[in-house]
Formats: C-alpha cells, sequence, structure tokens
C-alpha cells in the first residue's frame, strides 16, 4: 500500500507567536521570540535569556473541559493540547465527537514531563503527604500525558502513541504519522510535539556549556545559527501540530490541502564513526536525508528550501557540510537554507514540530523566512554553500519542495520531504 | 454544624469537579456524585483530599468508600467533626 498524505491541519504555540496567522506575520518580520529572565540570572546560568510562548493559560477553556482545566499543571502538555486541538479545527473538524473516530490516530512527542509537577510530588512524599497528591499527577508526570489528553479530547481511536527521540522528536512523530497513512493503518493522524523547558532542563544544558552566554543584554541577538559569532543555542519552549490525512480522504471530504508530506526518514549513525551521545554521525545524517529523499521519490535538485536543524552552535558548519554530501549540491547550486532556531531558540522535542509548521507555510505562501543574527556566517559555511542561499530578509520565492531535519541526542535523525499538493 | 450548612460548604468544595453547574445548585443529599454530577470516579480521592482540609478532619479508606452521595458525604464529615482526630 502507497497511500498519498497530504497535510490539512496547522497548529502552534511558539515563543513569537501562539496561533498560526501570528506566528505566520513573525517568522515573515524576522520577529525574535527571545527575551531575558532574571530568574535566570538570580539561578546564576551562564545562559539567561530564552524563548518562552505568550501563553494564555485561561484560553484553555475554549479547548477542554473546566473540570479537566482545574488541576492540569504541566506547562507542555497544555501547549501540546493548544497546538493540536488548533490544528485539528484548522482541518475543519469539531473538538466534541460522541463516538471515537477508529480512523485516526496520534503521535505526540515530548521529552522530559513538567518537573513542577514531578518536584510536587517529590515534595508531598518526601514529607510524608503521599496521601495529598490527588489524582491529576500520575496523568503529567507520565510520558504519554500529553497524547492521552489530546486523543481523550477528541475521542482519537487509533494509534495513540508518544514519541521521544531528543531534539529529533518532532520530525519523527510526523514521519511515524505519515508512515501508518502511507501504508494504510490510519487514515489521518494528529501528529506533532511538545516541550516546556523549565530551570531544571536549563540548567543540565547549561551546565553542558553548549548555551549562548555573550548576549544576555541583547537577547534579540542571542540566537545566532550558522553565524561565526554564535556560542551556543537558547532553550525555547512551545508545541507544534499537523494534520496529515490520506489524499483521497481529505478529498472525498473537500478538505484544504497545505501540502503533501513526499516521504521521509528517521535513523541513527549508531553512536558509531564520529557520532556520539551528544554528536551526529555524518554518516548517519547524510543517510538519513538521502533516504528521505530517495522514499520521496524526487531527485535532490528539486529541493528548493532546506530548513535545518542549525543550533547556533559548532556543529552547524558540520551539519551544512553533510547537507552539501547528502544533496551533492554545493556554492550557488546549494537551495536557500534557514533556521527558525534564529528567531524562536531550540525547543528540543517541540523544535521538529514548530520547525515543520514552519517549513508548510513557506511552501503555501511561497518565502523562505529570514535568519536572524546572521551578518557573519561561519567561514566554512560560506566555503560550502556561498552567501546567497542564506537569507538575512524574506525571499519571496516560488517554494515547491522543502527538506526538513533534525538531529538528536543519541545520535538519532529524522528528516522530511514536503511538497506543494499538485 | 448543622446538616445543611455542611451541605452547603459542600457544594463549593464540589464546584471545580462537575460539569453540571445546574444540578450542583439543586443539589440535595440524594445527589449522586457519579450518576448525578457525572464525576470522574479517580477525582472522588481529590474531593475527599479537599474536604479533608476544609473541615480539619481525616477521612480514611473505609470512611472514603460510603461517600458516593450527598448524604453519605455529609454522614462522614458530620462524624468526623462532631468527633475531633
Amino acid at each position: 500500500m502507497n497511500n498519498r498524505v497530504v497535510i490539512t491541519g496547522l497548529g502552534v504555540v511558539a515563543p513569537n507567536g501562539t496561533n498560526v496567522p501570528d506566528f505566520l506575520k513573525a517568522i515573515q518580520n524576522g520577529v525574535s521570540g527571545i527575551k531575558h529572565f532574571p530568574e535566570y540570572e538570580d539561578l546564576k546560568f551562564n545562559c539567561q535569556v530564552g524563548g518562552v510562548p505568550d501563553f494564555e493559560w485561561d484560553a484553555l477553556r475554549n479547548y477542554i473541559t473546566e473540570t479537566s482545566l482545574y488541576g492540569l499543571k504541566g506547562k507542555g502538555i497544555a501547549y501540546g493540547i493548544k497546538a493540536a486541538l488548533d490544528a485539528w479545527t484548522d482541518a475543519g473538524n469539531e473538538i466534541v465527537s460522541e463516538n471515537p473516530h477508529w480512523d485516526t490516530g496520534c503521535v505526540f512527542g515530548s521529552s522530559v514531563a513538567d518537573t513542577d509537577v514531578i518536584k510536587n510530588a517529590i515534595n508531598r512524599v518526601d514529607a510524608h503527604e503521599s496521601k495529598k497528591l490527588g489524582s491529576r499527577v500520575v496523568e503529567q508526570i507520565m510520558n504519554s500525558g500529553v497524547t492521552a489528553y489530546i486523543s481523550g479530547r477528541l475521542g482519537l481511536g487509533n494509534k495513540i502513541i508518544n514519541n521521544s527521540a531528543a531534539c529529533a522528536t518532532g520530525t519523527q512523530s510526523i514521519f511515524m504519522g505519515y508512515e501508518y497513512i502511507k501504508y494504510g493503518m490510519a487514515k489521518r493522524m494528529l501528529v506533532g510535539s511538545c516541550e516546556f523547558v523549565d530551570k531544571y532542563v536549563f540548567g543540565g544544558f547549561d551546565s553542558m556549556r553548549v548555551l549562548s552566554r555573550k548576549y544576555n543584554d541583547e537577547p534579540e541577538r542571542a540566537s545566532r545559527p550558522m553565524s561565526a559569532s554564535a556560542g551556543g543555542f537558547v532553550p525555547g519552549s512551545g508545541a507544534g501540530a499537523l494534520v496529515l490525512e490520506d489524499m483521497e480522504y481529505a478529498l472525498a471530504r473537500g478538505a484544504k490541502i497545505y501540502g503533501e508530506v513526499l516521504g521521509g526518514s528517521t535513523n541513527s549513525g549508531g553512536q558509531r564513526n564520529g557520532g556520539t551521545m551528544t554528536a551526529p554521525s555524518s554518516e548517519g545524517v547524510v543517510r538519513c536525508i538521502q533516504e528521505a529523499i530517495a522514499g520521496a521519490g524526487i531527485a535532490a535538485d528539486a529541493i528548493d528550501l532546506v530548513c535545518g536543524h542549525l543550533t547556533a552552535t559548532i556543529a552547524d558548519k558540520l551539519e551544512i557540510q553533510n547537507w552539501v554530501k547528502a544533496l551533492q549540491r554545493s556554492g550557488k547550486d546549494f537551495p536557500l537554507v534557514n533556521s527558525l532556531k534564529s528567531m524562536i531558540g531550540h525547543s528540543l522535542s517541540a523544535a521538529g514540530s514548530i520547525e515543520t509548521v514552519a517549513a508548510v507555510l513557506q511552501l503555501k505562501y511561497n518565502f523562505a523566512h529570514p535568519n536572524l543574527n546572521l551578518e557573519d556566517p561561519m567561514p566554512e559555511i560560506l566555503d560550502a554553500i556561498g552567501p546567497n542561499n542564506l537569507p538575512t530578509t524574506k525571499v519571496d520565492r516560488q517554494i515547491n519542495t522543502v527538506a526538513k531535519a533534525n538531529f538528536g541526542f543519541g545520535d538519532v535523525n529524522a528528516c522530511l520531504i514536503l511538497s506543494k499538493f499538485n | 454544624m448543622d446538616r445543611k450548612e455542611i451541605l452547603n460548604e459542600l457544594k463549593k468544595v464540589l464546584v471545580p469537579y462537575t460539569e453540571d453547574k445546574a444540578i450542583l445548585e439543586g443539589l440535595t443529599e440524594q445527589t449522586d456524585l457519579i450518576k448525578d454530577l457525572k464525576i470522574n470516579s479517580a477525582n472522588l480521592v481529590d474531593i475527599i483530599i479537599d474536604a479533608e482540609a476544609q473541615y480539619n478532619i481525616e477521612i480514611d479508606f473505609d470512611a472514603a468508600e460510603k461517600m458516593y452521595n450527598v448524604g453519605n458525604c455529609i454522614d462522614v464529615i458530620a462524624e468526623k467533626i462532631n468527633k475531633p482526630a
């Protein structure tokens, strides 16, 4: 079975926009969502900036029941619910359904459950007050909390899976949903991922010295993918979601179609030949991208835009070199390349899904968003692809095909090939 | 505290746990927490935790099992508040 898979709904909660129209405007205009946090300064973090969505907790009343909202504390879950339900309604569906949708599933990823919820449980139990924890703790500290809330609210009855692959999580969730539809196991899949970077996770990365620390006074300049003056990534939070649908099913119901998932891949370099817990093996990355292109049945020349992982560390130059190898294109022949992280930072598990929403919008509206803070590209990147494929202002151009990839700790990779729907 | 007063306070405790505010408004001793107020049975423990805090009492497992309608809840609460822990 080889069903075509189209994208019929989008939802996003990002540091520079908490709904799709605001987010579209923000990425077209290069609006940064990075801010300084006095709390991080107080905690003596090296990096004192981050990207946190301007999220209205009370607006969740329009998404879940009041009894469900009462007692909900997990921020990652909350972002995930909003993004997923926005995508669901954007695809023309109603939230409330009497019966289960047996043909519709959900793959929604996350990395760490909200540690404020976990901390409350730890404090209570250590104080010998476990009986005061109540009924709402377990559902929020289980990894599958976000999928449980989403699928329960919408009545999704097909595969319900919480995936986790570090920074490749979001892209991987979309690829998994795509495969289920392609091989006929589901008609529709609600896919995406969420992340809330609390101070404990933030502290862990800060201690690894991989975060941006030289721009604490100028937060909007702090996230500098591909820049020679990049000194680490900026943590971000949020969620992204897409409704994927069997093409025939979408056409039959007259759905609005944003684009098509032509193919994809997820693999690992096996932490061999240069791949480690924290660094990707070039061989694994190149294979992943090439498998995605082969699966999509296109030539690498057809790619108009690369939406990279590009976190703003020294690994950016290696990533570009890997893309050059994988696409067999270099210099001015290389496609346009951009990194949404220049605007919103790196939202870990949520990065892949938020960035794929951005990729679909660029495809749909024919533009490449600017790379912020790229006044000084790394010399190795200029050597590999020249200066003309690194937009610093919005480029209006026909975008027919986009390659989107993310790479995560554990040497895991995920890549998607998206195209206009024809 | 008489039964009527306990019922009125219990009504406040139940607010966050039911979507059906109309039935809650007309709460009687016969109102069933699960069948009438449509409260998720898993959330009954949260109501017990809130009631313990509200009345400064402790409700043990055996007592909690009896609390399925408003009248039973009042029985348990009235017994506990009249017999300080």
